[in-house]
């Protein structure tokens, strides 16, 4: 970019805004039920109603799982959940031998470093900058992530919790790699989680991935993989 | 491009579209299939109407204090290095992306869905500039291949078979022939993986502008606008300034609903929000991100307060899948970037309320499009205030006569008493023209039979009639 910066309409379209907004807006049909879109499921300690509106989300941890798992395979996300540490190195040597990878991708984060190490995987860790013809030919991206949504079967993952922006997105086959105790109610919990888990610094990508990748564009007909990955895997370790 | 006024360009589509039963049947195929599913996901919520009230007022705040969230908005995202642009229409907005083009020395543009970047004519401002521009959104790379305009906001290529669409690919790429949906989705893959890898820069719209976090929320399925934004090394937004919404939370509904109300779906595949270029130590992003804030003629509708709440607008096409004038005219005839009825709503203030009423009169004004929105705009009632506002600021000379005739008529009760017996004589003689070139109703009578007049008026039975048998003597 230049040095001069170009100039821009905003003071204008602010004034028109100003403007217009003069004359207030009657308000029809609207009688929305109290309480805001903002609180999350469940967390009503400080007195707040929880949401009632949205598809409803059970109590307990193992109830939320049961659902997180039916939510995943009605969207075709394969959810596969290993007892230790050590049942995650036989899942991962499993998927390879099954997938036939040669090489995966993937990122230092505590569940899934030595895993990966231990399962015996060639992999290119993109922690210090990749290629991207070279993330691009891997058989797989393996993940963390930020939280597992109950109510969607949705995975939030954010740059720091899932190396980076295009990992999970550009190799054929995302692992996410995460532990039960990150199962959250709802898309309103998983968000607050994004905000306050980075030391008041929300994250400047954050993605809720549901699903591989899909496409309806011809006769609206369901085809997995449009862009990005055909398969979705997610192993969650108690 | 025709050169025919827009009144005339749909009266002539629609006439031709409506007659197309091969048409017919793949729009009635695809949407039936979508009412199944949006209906199984609207049975999943806890309370559909109560979370439509709820985000029609997220909009409704957002939209009355425009100026206020906007400015955090710009602030917050400006605050992590993404440069702001205010763009007071469709030619700054491209002058401004074709200057960074230009002054990185792009050559290719990767570009995922976006309706705004369609309302400005991004995509051939930026290839007269001698930008390649790509579309990577499977529907809109199919219908820009044949050189087409998107048939329905959210799904380009609803129009087409798969016939079609192998045709073209074929003709275009040099394919080898595909006959299932899945095959064709590959060939587009593969021809996408290869831009996605070189392009320079990547161009989205926006679905949310969240005030608070200063963030870009983009909803898809296909995964492309995530590759677009993150692998090119500058990535540019155009956000309509409507997309505003208060709070980082708010997409907890507003998610949800866009994805049940747009496909279906629970959720969509992708929803990433995006709030800077590459931040320090992150691993990946672009180096440069650029948010362009467009009004063209948006403040125009905000101006309007009985109609500002189109403004609400999600553009999740669910207006477009239950209204039965789209269904039979499809979406190329309205002309417009905004198909049915939200289109037909916003298009007069977007671009002239003269040339571009008559799609307020193609209503049948059943409401099912306002019953339908998830944010509860009240559209039909739209349509009718857009058709009193094109009478009141330019009425035709001749129907303001008819109108002024009949006022004369109405209030004179001997006048009146005559016409009728008038009206019986010209009724005796009309058949002798109907149906031809003379006929004075040739409109009306080319697909109906025109009524009769009663052979007696209520007046002339009641006066006439015999005295009634009626027997007072019980009483």
């Amino acid at each position: 970019m230049s040095t001069q910066a170009p100039i821009d309409s905003r003071e204008r379209i602010l004034a028109r805004i100003r403007e217009a907004l003069q004359s207030p807006a009657p308000k029809r049909h609207l009688n929305p039920p109290p309480g805001l879109p903002t609180q999350p499921m469940g967390t009503d300690g400080a007195g707040h109603a929880p949401q009632e509106w949205l598809p409803q989300v059970p109590e307990s941890l193992e109830d939320r799982i049961a659902l997180f798992e039916r939510n995943s395979k009605e969207l075709k996300t394969r959810v596969i959940r290993c007892a230790n540490e050590a049942a995650l190195i036989e899942a991962l040597k499993i998927l390879a031998t099954e997938q036939a990878w040669r090489r995966v991708a993937s990122h230092q984060f505590s569940l899934g470093h030595t895993a990966i190490l231990s399962a015996g995987l060639p992999v290119t860790w993109v922690d210090k900058g990749y290629q991207i013809a070279e993330l691009e030919s891997a058989d797989a991206g393996i993940t963390g992530c930020e939280c597992l949504v109950t109510q969607t079967g949705s995975i939030l993952i954010t740059a720091a919790s899932s190396g980076g922006r295009a990992l999970s997105v550009l190799p054929p086959h995302h692992v996410v790699i995460a532990h039960r105790s990150q199962v959250v109610a709802d898309l309103s919990e998983a968000l607050a989680v994004a905000k306050t888990s980075h030391q008041g610094k929300e994250p400047a990508f954050l993605s809720f991935i549901t699903g591989p990748s899909r496409t309806g564009d011809i006769e609206r007909i369901l085809v997995l993989g449009a862009h990005g990955p055909k398969h979705l895997t997610v192993i969650l370790v108690d | 491009m025709s050169t025919l006024a827009p009144s005339s360009q749909f009266a002539r589509d629609a006439d031709r579209v409506s007659h197309d039963l091969r048409h017919r049947r793949l729009i009635q195929k695809a949407l039936g299939g979508y009412y199944v599913k949006r209906d199984e996901q609207k049975a999943k919520f806890a309370n559909w109407q109560e979370a439509r009230s709820l985000a029609g007022e997220v909009k409704y705040e957002a939209i009355n204090h425009l100026d206020k969230y906007l400015i955090q908005f710009a602030d917050a995202i400006a605050a992590r290095g993404t440069k702001v642009f205010w763009a007071s229409d469709g030619a700054e907005a491209n002058a401004y992306i074709c200057r960074v083009a230009k002054e990185n020395g792009l050559k290719s543009v990767i570009k995922s869905k976006t309706m705004t970047g369609e309302e400005i004519h991004l995509g051939p401002e930026l290839e007269k500039a001698g930008v390649e521009v790509v579309e990577s959104d499977l529907g809109e790379f199919i219908v820009q291949l044949r050189e087409e305009p998107p048939y329905h906001i959210v799904f380009p290529s609803m129009h087409l078979s798969r016939e079609e669409i192998n045709e073209v690919f074929q003709r275009k790429l040099g394919s080898q022939p595909a006959f299932t949906p899945e095959e064709l989705t590959m060939i587009a893959r593969g021809v996408m993986r290869q831009k996605y890898c070189t392009a320079d820069m990547g161009i989205s719209g926006a679905n949310f502008a969240v005030a608070d976090t200063g963030m870009i929320s983009i909803t898809e399925n296909e995964g492309n606008a995530r590759l677009s934004t993150a692998l090119p090394r500058i990535h540019v937004a155009i956000v309509g300034i409507e997309k505003i919404i208060p709070r980082l939370e708010d997409l907890a509904l507003l998610l949800p609903m866009l994805a049940t109300a747009g496909s279906g779906q629970a959720i969509t595949c992708y929803n990433t929000m995006l709030g800077g270029p590459r931040q320090p130590g992150e691993i990946d992003g672009p180096e440069e991100m650029h948010v362009i804030l467009l009004d063209n003629q948006r403040t125009r509708l905000l101006a309007d307060p009985e109609q500002r709440d189109a403004l609400h607008c999600i553009r999740c096409g669910a207006c477009l899948n239950v209204c039965p004038i789209f269904k039979n005219v499809g979406g190329h005839a309205y002309g417009t970037t905004y198909q049915g009825p939200i289109g037909s709503v916003i298009t007069p203030h977007l671009r002239g309320l003269q040339s571009w009423k008559h799609l307020s009169n193609a209503s049948s004004l059943c409401g099912a499009c306002t019953e339908t929105c998830p944010v509860k705009i009240d559209l039909h009632h739209h349509l009718l205030q857009n058709r009193r506002n094109a009478v009141q600021g330019k009425a035709r000379w001749w129907e303001k006569w008819m109108w002024k005739g009949f006022d004369f008529l109405m209030t004179r009760p001997a006048l009146y008493r005559w016409s009728a017996p008038l009206g019986r004589i010209g009724m005796f003689f009309y058949p002798i023209v109907e149906r031809t070139a003379a006929d004075p109703m040739q409109h009306w009578t080319k697909t109906r039979d025109f009524p009769r007049l009663a052979e007696y008026s209520f007046k002339e039975y009641w006066k006439n009639r015999k005295t009634p048998d009626v027997d007072t003597s019980t009483h």
